[in-house]
């Protein structure tokens, strides 16, 4: 990210509370990732050690330190979503993807990105939308109901074209 | 425009009346974050278009959830002087049809859910009188799913505008405000809070009028009163639509809280996966500002004071008071041992109070209608509505507000409709990781703080997960387990250690090498990490696991002396077969089968390897013919190898 963007969300917290994770959303926000020379630009600009930085980017889920593909699909792996058979969504569309199950990133979190770089798939804890469980997430949309041979063709919504 | 008298308020709510009861068709389309995954944005968009070709002179609106999720998108339409219909299930495909009845001032009654004649937004001094008629109808509380409920904290939510402060004034909102800041001494308040019995709506029921009386104590010229909207229970979505469906609520509560208390500064703390929550407190903050309602002076008084968001950044233990604390402060969100407590020492070491968003949406109400009216509802000691999410394995889902002691049967039946599957009901579960299983024969339990407790449960913030049959006890304790285990912050030993080692247990007995002894050891270990562990995320983690040996002991027992899943969930336990009469010989499953198990070909049976297959599951999901069967502990006969199948079947 250029260093005009950067002063532009720094500029936005003019107050402590808040502050750093404001920041660091706001740059995953545009970016997809907290890409390190941001990193190292805030820290050098507010005065605070990198190391702090890259604890609250490995302690919150909600941050990630790689690039991710053009579309991220999130699994809610909620409670209503698990009795309903998330797992088995999770899998699905790893399977139809192409990504072996149960890798992680090396920072440990789930983040899982197609070769093409036009998928990432990822879980969330809950997002809320318990009443449609198992329900998944692409770019922001949320779809409900869903079922192995309904995220086929929401797959294919995002340009996917099958697999084998 | 600044609001400084009551005048001014007056003024402000007869615009918004206007709004609510337009002299033309009024059509609001419920856009809740449920609502628009259903597709109720497309229909509002719809609509939009719609009313424009046809030229129909109406007011399109939108508005929150009315709390029956499994219904949506609703729409809701008001003809002058007439009830408020809500209509459900409103597909885009249906837009020109209502449109084209809406013109000639009639009802898509196919669509037709439920009336309102008039609604009590408890804020007004009478309640909103829309007009009576439509006698084939039924009201909104004669459906079953809306029964048992009384609706205090979701009293404005799919009814106004959660975008529009007017329309919120105009059911009477920021009159309590008003009422405290002009005619009530922060004793008073304080009082009312007491009189009322409120306990914190995040889990633990403190008694909110006593916590706010230990902040209000402390000598400071700077506190701050924060609301935990750090919603993370999986399962658990109450907190979102409260925020999405009527953020001016929870900012008005606080506003009455900081005035009691001598707090100058707010913070609302929401979880990052709630966008559409952001936005729109952000939105109704800035409304508030522009009305002088938030800021110096407000309604003319020496009382100033602000509130700023803050977006979460996923991290469940950040709903725990001190870690939420430091995640403000930019820090990673671990907790600190307490005393001292937040009302002595805070956010930057000041005096700080927490409330969660359902506490705070209590507030106007026991301020306009006193302590006394609030605690007539609900039963003693656990005064007032809970709103639960009911959803899982039940008939109909979405957001349920009950009066306190409400039993549980009459929640997951009358209100949800029984199973969604056909498959008896077996547990309920409460309270999120922090909670257990209540099984189904103790479901005439009232559902309140104490009586939650006493079955090794917790009220928690207000999750209630249905489970049938097919839900395996043992894996949901494992399920818990690894939310805890991830989440658990690694500070102290117990918490860190300990749910990774039930994890392990858990897992080895999913997995059918559990033994006699591991359940001992589980036992044991619960025990210790519940009582050694520094914060509420550890003492209650080990929850799950302590409810479900209590009351589905057997099922442990089964995958560990039989190795058989009683609900055929644990995949090492489970074994897929082809039911050689059903097969057709299609090949679709074969060529589905992720790892080559399957052996077949065009008009011949297929048969599955035992030994190659990893019990996916997608054969059973792409065979056209319903031919694969899942089994724990039990076998169908097979042929060896694929033979034709018998001609003339």
């Amino acid at each position: 990210m250029d260093e005009e963007k950067l002063e532009e969300i720094i500029s936005k917290y003019d107050i402590e509370s808040g502050k750093l994770l404001g920041i660091l959303e706001d740059i995953q926000r545009v970016e997809g990732y907290l890409p390190k020379d941001s990193l190292i630009y805030v820290s050098k600009r507010l005065n605070v050690p990198l190391s702090r930085l890259y604890s609250l980017a490995t302690f919150y889920s909600f941050f990630n330190l790689q690039p991710v593909g053009k579309h991220i699909i999130t699994v809610c792996m909620g409670t209503a979503c698990h009795v309903k058979g998330a797992p088995h969504i999770l899998e699905t569309i790893e399977g139809l993807l192409g990504i072996s199950p149960g890798e992680t990133t090396p920072d440990g979190k789930f983040m899982l990105t197609t070769s093409d770089r036009q998928f990432t798939v990822n879980t969330a804890r809950c997002f809320g939308a318990c009443s449609m469980a198992p329900v998944i997430r692409v770019d922001g949309k949320i779809y409900g109901y869903n079922t192995p041979k309904k995220v086929a063709e929401i797959l294919k919504e995002y340009g996917w074209r099958g697999s084998k | 425009m600044k609001i400084r008298r009551f005048e001014d308020l007056e003024n402000v709510r007869k615009a918004g009346i206007k709004k609510l009861l337009p002299d033309k068709p009024r059509v609001a389309v419920g856009l809740a974050t449920c609502g628009i995954a259903a597709g109720g944005q497309d229909v509002y968009e719809a609509l939009e278009a719609a009313l424009k070709k046809k030229g129909v002179n109406a007011f399109l609106t939108k508005t929150g959830c009315f709390g029956i999720c499994s219904e949506e998108p609703l729409v809701n339409i008001v003809m002058p002087g007439k009830p408020l219909v809500i209509l459900h299930k409103v597909q885009k495909e249906e837009v020109d049809l209502i449109v084209e009845k809406v013109a000639k001032g009639e009802l898509p009654e196919e669509k037709v859910l439920c009336k309102i004649e008039e609604w009590d937004h408890l804020t007004l001094d009478k309640p909103l009188y829309y007009g009576r008629g439509y006698k084939n109808i039924p009201l909104w509380n004669e459906i079953s799913y809306f029964k048992p409920q009384k609706k205090v904290v979701l009293r404005n939510a799919g009814i106004i505008n959660p975008e529009d402060i007017e329309e919120y004034i105009a059911v009477g909102g920021y009159s309590a405000a008003y009422k405290a800041l002009t005619e009530m001494s922060p004793d008073e308040i304080v009082e009312e809070v007491k009189k009322s019995g409120l306990r914190g709506r995040g889990g633990a029921g403190f008694p909110t009028g006593l916590k706010w009386e230990f902040t209000k104590k402390e000598d400071s010229n700077i506190k701050y009163v924060i609301c935990n909207a750090d919603e993370g229970d999986p399962g658990a979505y109450m907190n979102r639509n409260e925020m999405e469906s009527d953020p001016h609520m929870i900012i008005e509560g606080m506003l009455i809280g900081a005035y009691a208390i001598g707090a100058t500064e707010g913070y609302i703390y929401v979880r990052a996966e709630y966008p559409l929550a952001i936005e729109r407190l952000k939105l109704a903050i800035k409304q508030a500002k522009e009305y002088g309602l938030l800021g110096k002076h407000i309604f003319g008084t020496g009382f100033s004071f602000d509130i700023r968001i803050v977006a979460g950044a996923g991290a469940f233990v950040c709903g725990e008071e001190t870690a939420l604390i430091a995640s403000i402060e930019g820090k990673p969100g671990r907790p600190r041992p307490r005393p001292p407590f937040p009302a002595q020492k805070g956010l930057w070491g000041k005096p700080t109070n927490i409330n969660n968003v359902e506490t705070w949406c209590n507030i106007a109400p026991i301020i306009k209608k006193g302590g006394e009216w609030f605690s007539r509802i609900g039963v003693e000691k656990n005064t007032g509505t809970k709103v639960f999410s009911l959803v899982g394995k039940v008939k109909r889902t979405g957001l349920v507000e009950v009066p306190l002691g409400t039993p549980i049967r009459e929640i997951v039946y009358t209100a949800g409709g029984g199973s969604a599957t056909g498959k008896k009901v077996k547990a309920v579960q409460t309270g999120g990781p922090s909670g257990g299983c209540i099984p189904e024969n103790l479901f005439d339990l009232p559902v309140d703080y104490d009586h939650l407790a006493s079955a090794g449960s917790i009220m928690g913030s207000g999750g209630m997960v249905v489970m049938d049959e097919d839900t395996c006890m043992v894996d949901t304790a494992r399920y818990f387990l690894g939310f805890t285990l991830d989440e658990s912050c690694g500070k102290c030993v117990p918490c860190r250690e300990g749910t990774k080692r039930m994890y392990d247990i858990l897992e080895k007995i999913t997995k059918g090498q559990g033994t006699e002894e591991d359940l001992l050891t589980l036992e044991e270990l619960a025990e210790t990490v519940k009582a050694t562990s520094l914060c509420g995320l550890g003492q209650t983690a080990p929850n799950p696991v302590i409810s479900t040996i209590r009351y589905f002991k057997d099922e442990y027992t089964k995958h560990i002396k039989d190795k058989v899943c009683p609900a055929r969930v644990c995949r090492a336990l489970i074994d897929y077969f082809i039911v050689p009469d059903k097969c057709r010989g299609c090949t679709i499953c074969m060529k589905s089968c992720p790892v080559d198990a399957i052996d077949g070909g065009p008009g011949l049976i297929h048969i599955i390897d035992q030994t190659k297959c990893i019990a996916c599951g997608t054969c059973m999901d792409v065979c056209p013919f319903d031919a694969v069967i899942k089994l724990s502990g039990e076998k169908i006969e097979t042929p060896d190898k694929p033979i034709p199948i018998k001609k003339g079947r």
